[in-house]
């Protein structure tokens, strides 16, 4: 064994091409043990837009439906529902829903739904997830004399009113998001489509 | 001192990493004459490696349950992203797996690799051998196909040929009175937890054995018995770089072949996978021929080459363990003064030659059915594979050996 | 020495090559490249076998995606039953009926063509297959099969097919190749049944292994990725090794 007249460069060259090609080799290695880890045909297939049948849903009463796995809320509100809503402006911190990523582009303002009357929310606490609970009566005892119904997150307190707001000074940061969704007719809607794709 | 030698520093006065590197790769010398045959070793390491991450991803989408482990592969096979090549490269990984430790085996046998000081490596390696068949025989359940639930129920029915205790001793192993989700779930513990654990512990012996005498080689010349003045022996070379740049273009060559049958045949015909294997598990139904995966066929040739004794096939059984039991006890059968074949006369060739056609043929007899010539065949073949063990005292001993060279040889 | 192992190893094994009757099967020549042949498949599979047979690992909109399908044709075309076009193709008839009408349950076709043998073995067998029923009264559904024997189902296809029967019976016993003559026609020529048999056969093994054609595009990448590795990991191989004599 002999290491006279060895050509160094040569072999920093060709040691760090063989290391190069073979980091590439693992990266493309890689990939596949990462992609596996996305959502799967059958999770994609159980995430399918949803048609909801809603025609018994009577003012004041709220169904849920999954989506993505998701608790999806459908709301009947009455009118004494919307006027209250205007009233709790001030009590908000986003009125007029103009956090870009709290909803699709074509739900806006105050009632933040695409027809007055029904609310359309992914019921999922934007603090750290939990399902906030219903909360329709107005000035229960726990809840205080300005309440006017809405949500109450039972994890960590956060309240929402009933277009999905969050209020002021709680640890929710932003408003409930409302998943896209489109009528089929005035009593069905697709919730995951986007209104005018279906 | 670079902010890097003074980690390293840091790190080798509280861990030997160092010392580590120097003792495995840097300065651990190695005889400078290795062939092709020595490639197999690193190749072995290299696909334990890859059975084991492709092992836990598949753990990730795969059900352990009667009713759901099927679909559950197929669920991999389709529903999941990349799946089917997760899979493919676990069932391909299995038999190349064999291909490699037969090799690396016949390797031992060749240049007498078992022989003293090495017959701890030799005995480590049998154990890796024997917990990898288990390994494969377990893994091979879950699938859930015809040919996994055929295939466990004849073996473990095996167990039901020891003499007073056998039915029981079946019945406790399947945890059922056949083979069930009982016996699903406990071979998916043994597959995924502990074989692995034992497998890698096994490997880690072997290896560190293997370090502390050092390597054999196509000469079988021991290069510690001339050292430089330095203390190196003088036929040894670094094992860093010289065999790791050399073993990159093994793996290199080596996944070639690998990715080949991978990507273009991953059934190859239906001895990486049986095409009864696509039937789900059904209790009620046999398949017309039950044939273990290649790797275990000479076994199971030699098992039904003996006829049933007192109307029990347990001398079958024990002949099979037999089969077994004789490789462990190769460093004490063999009593040639020589290690390699180079320097072996004519008659261990030709005892190593007949062997190795046995092994093979056995393994062929073992996918056909029984009966008939193919019988007779198992039959001489069987005692053939004996032969080389039982009578290797006496032939390695009056066989003339050709004197060794104190040096190794180029090729 | 290493010849003359090769040598004995070769001589032993060509000695044990098995000698097996092998059943007759014709050649499928199918073409997964060939989506309208798949498509046609598909339409014939959902039409004639999904009624009792499930294809329980394989969605509608995977076979929609890779057959060049939207998901709108999907449900109209190949959906029948309420299933949503992400959904598995499951069959409305239970085990339990399937038991009781056929005997035993019909088996899933999602990975049939793979069980019928590796490569172009299971779609030989599924070609021949779908050709190969003809009329025998002592079979509860009047008919019988060649490469299937006493096989437990009637034939779906017949009203494509027409009914035939078997001329040579007994020879077909001692391994010759059937022939037949229909004894009364159906809605296609028999060129045209062939055709439909080789479209099924072609949708059934894309089934089998939906991702086979990108595993073979795949592979050829890797392959050579790994051919351009050889030379680059030989060339470093060869410069450390100047060094040992």
């Amino acid at each position: 064994m002999s290491t006279d007249g060895v050509d160094n460069s040569k072999r920093r060259f060709l040691t760090a091409a063989t290391v190069a090609v073979g980091a590439v080799g693992a990266g493309f290695v890689a990939v596949p043990f990462l992609k596996s880890w996305s959502p799967s045909a059958k999770a994609l297939a159980a995430g399918a837009p949803v048609e909801v049948d809603f025609s018994k849903l009577q003012p004041g009463q709220l169904m849920r439906v999954l989506w993505q796995k998701k608790p999806i809320w459908i709301l009947n509100r009455t009118d004494q529902n919307l006027e209250d809503l205007v009233k709790l402006n001030d009590k908000v911190v986003d009125p007029n829903s103009e956090v870009a990523t709290q909803q699709p582009d074509y739900i806006k303002g105050i009632n933040r739904s695409l027809k007055d009357k029904y609310l359309v929310a992914i019921g999922i606490c934007t603090h750290l997830g939990c399902s906030p609970t219903y909360r329709p009566e107005v000035a229960p005892e726990d809840m205080g004399p300005d309440w006017l119904g809405g949500f109450y997150c039972p994890c960590h307190g956060s309240k929402f009113d009933l277009a999905g707001r969050v209020y002021k000074n709680v640890p929710a940061p932003t408003n409930l998001v409302i998943p896209p969704y489109t009528y089929l007719t005035d009593t069905t809607l697709v919730v995951g489509i986007d209104e005018g794709a279906a | 001192m670079s902010m890097l030698e003074k980690t390293l520093g840091w790190v080798d006065d509280r861990f030997p990493l160092s010392k580590m590197w120097n003792d495995h790769m840097a300065a651990y010398y190695a005889p400078k004459n290795f062939n092709f045959w020595y490639f197999f070793g690193s190749l072995a390491l290299l696909v334990l490696v890859m059975q084991i991450v492709t092992g836990v991803f598949l753990t990730m989408n795969y059900n352990p349950d009667e009713a759901l482990a099927f679909a559950s592969v197929e669920y991999i096979m389709r529903d999941v992203e990349w799946g089917w090549l997760i899979r493919y490269l676990h069932s391909t990984g299995a038999s190349a797996f064999f291909i490699i430790i037969y090799l690396h085996m016949f390797r031992g046998l060749m240049y007498g690799s078992y022989k003293k000081p090495r017959e701890l490596i030799w005995l480590f390696g049998m154990f890796i051998y024997l917990a990898l068949m288990a390994e494969a025989f377990m893994g091979y359940l879950l699938p859930w196909g015809q040919m996994s639930y055929w295939g466990a129920q004849v073996i473990i029915s095996l167990f039901g040929a020891v003499p007073f205790v056998g039915e029981e001793l079946a019945i406790w192993i399947r945890g059922d009175f056949v083979i069930s989700g009982a016996t699903l779930n406990r071979f998916f513990a043994f597959h995924v937890i502990a074989l692995p654990i034992v497998l890698l512990g096994l490997v880690v012996a072997h290896i560190i054995a293997l370090h502390e005498v050092g390597s054999n080689n196509p000469d079988g010349v021991e290069i510690k018995k001339v050292k430089g003045e330095d203390g190196i022996p003088l036929d040894g070379i670094p094992f860093h770089p010289y065999y790791s740049v050399k073993d990159i273009v093994g793996v290199v060559v080596f996944l070639f072949f690998f990715s080949a049958v991978v990507f273009f045949m991953p059934e190859l015909s239906g001895w990486f996978l049986e095409k009864d294997n696509f039937l789900p598990a059904n209790g009620l139904k046999t398949p017309e021929h039950i044939v273990p995966l290649w790797y275990f066929t000479p076994f199971y040739a030699i098992l039904r080459a003996v006829p049933t004794m007192f109307q029990s096939q347990f001398p079958g059984v024990v002949a099979m363990g037999l089969s077994i039991v004789f490789l462990f006890l190769l460093p004490w059968l063999d009593r040639s003064p020589v290690k390699s074949i180079r320097y072996r006369g004519w008659i261990y060739k030709f005892a190593l030659a007949v062997f190795v056609i046995s092994f093979i043929a056995l393994g062929k007899l073992g996918t056909l059915p029984a009966g008939g010539i193919y019988l007779t065949l198992s039959q001489i073949f069987s005692g053939l594979y004996f032969a080389f063990f039982i009578l290797m005292p006496w032939y390695t001993s009056i066989d003339k050996t050709k004197p060794v060279p104190e040096r190794v040889t180029s090729k | 020495m290493k010849k003359i192992i090769i040598a004995l190893v070769m001589v032993s094994l060509s000695g044990l090559v098995s000698a097996s009757m092998k059943l007759h099967l014709d050649e499928a020549n199918i073409d997964l490249h060939d989506k309208a042949s798949l498509q046609r498949g598909a339409k014939l599979f959902v039409n004639y076998c999904l009624n009792c047979h499930s294809a329980a690992y394989m969605r509608y909109n995977r076979a929609g995606k890779d057959l060049g399908i939207s998901d709108k044709l999907v449900k109209e075309n190949l959906v029948f039953s309420d299933a949503k076009v992400g959904d598995l193709m499951k069959v409305a008839m239970t085990v339990e009926d399937g038991a009781s009408w056929f005997g035993t349950s019909p088996p899933d076709l999602s990975v049939m063509a793979r069980a019928k043998g590796a490569g172009s073995e299971g779609a030989n067998w599924l070609y021949t297959y779908f050709r190969s029923f003809y009329v025998d009264e002592s079979r509860p559904f009047g008919v019988n099969n060649t490469v299937f024997k006493d096989v437990g189902m009637p034939h779906v296809l017949w009203e494509l097919q027409g009914m035939q029967k078997l001329l040579n019976a007994e020879e077909v016993k001692h391994g010759a190749t059937p022939e037949f003559a229909l004894v009364s026609t159906g809605s296609m020529t028999a060129e045209e049944y062939d055709v439909a048999a080789r479209d099924l056969t072609n949708f059934m093994v894309y089934m089998g292994e939906p991702s086979q054609l990108k595993r073979r595009s795949v592979g050829v990448w890797v392959l050579l990725f790994l051919v351009f590795f050889f030379f680059v990991s030989y060339a470093l191989k060869k410069e450390y090794w100047k060094d040992i004599h």
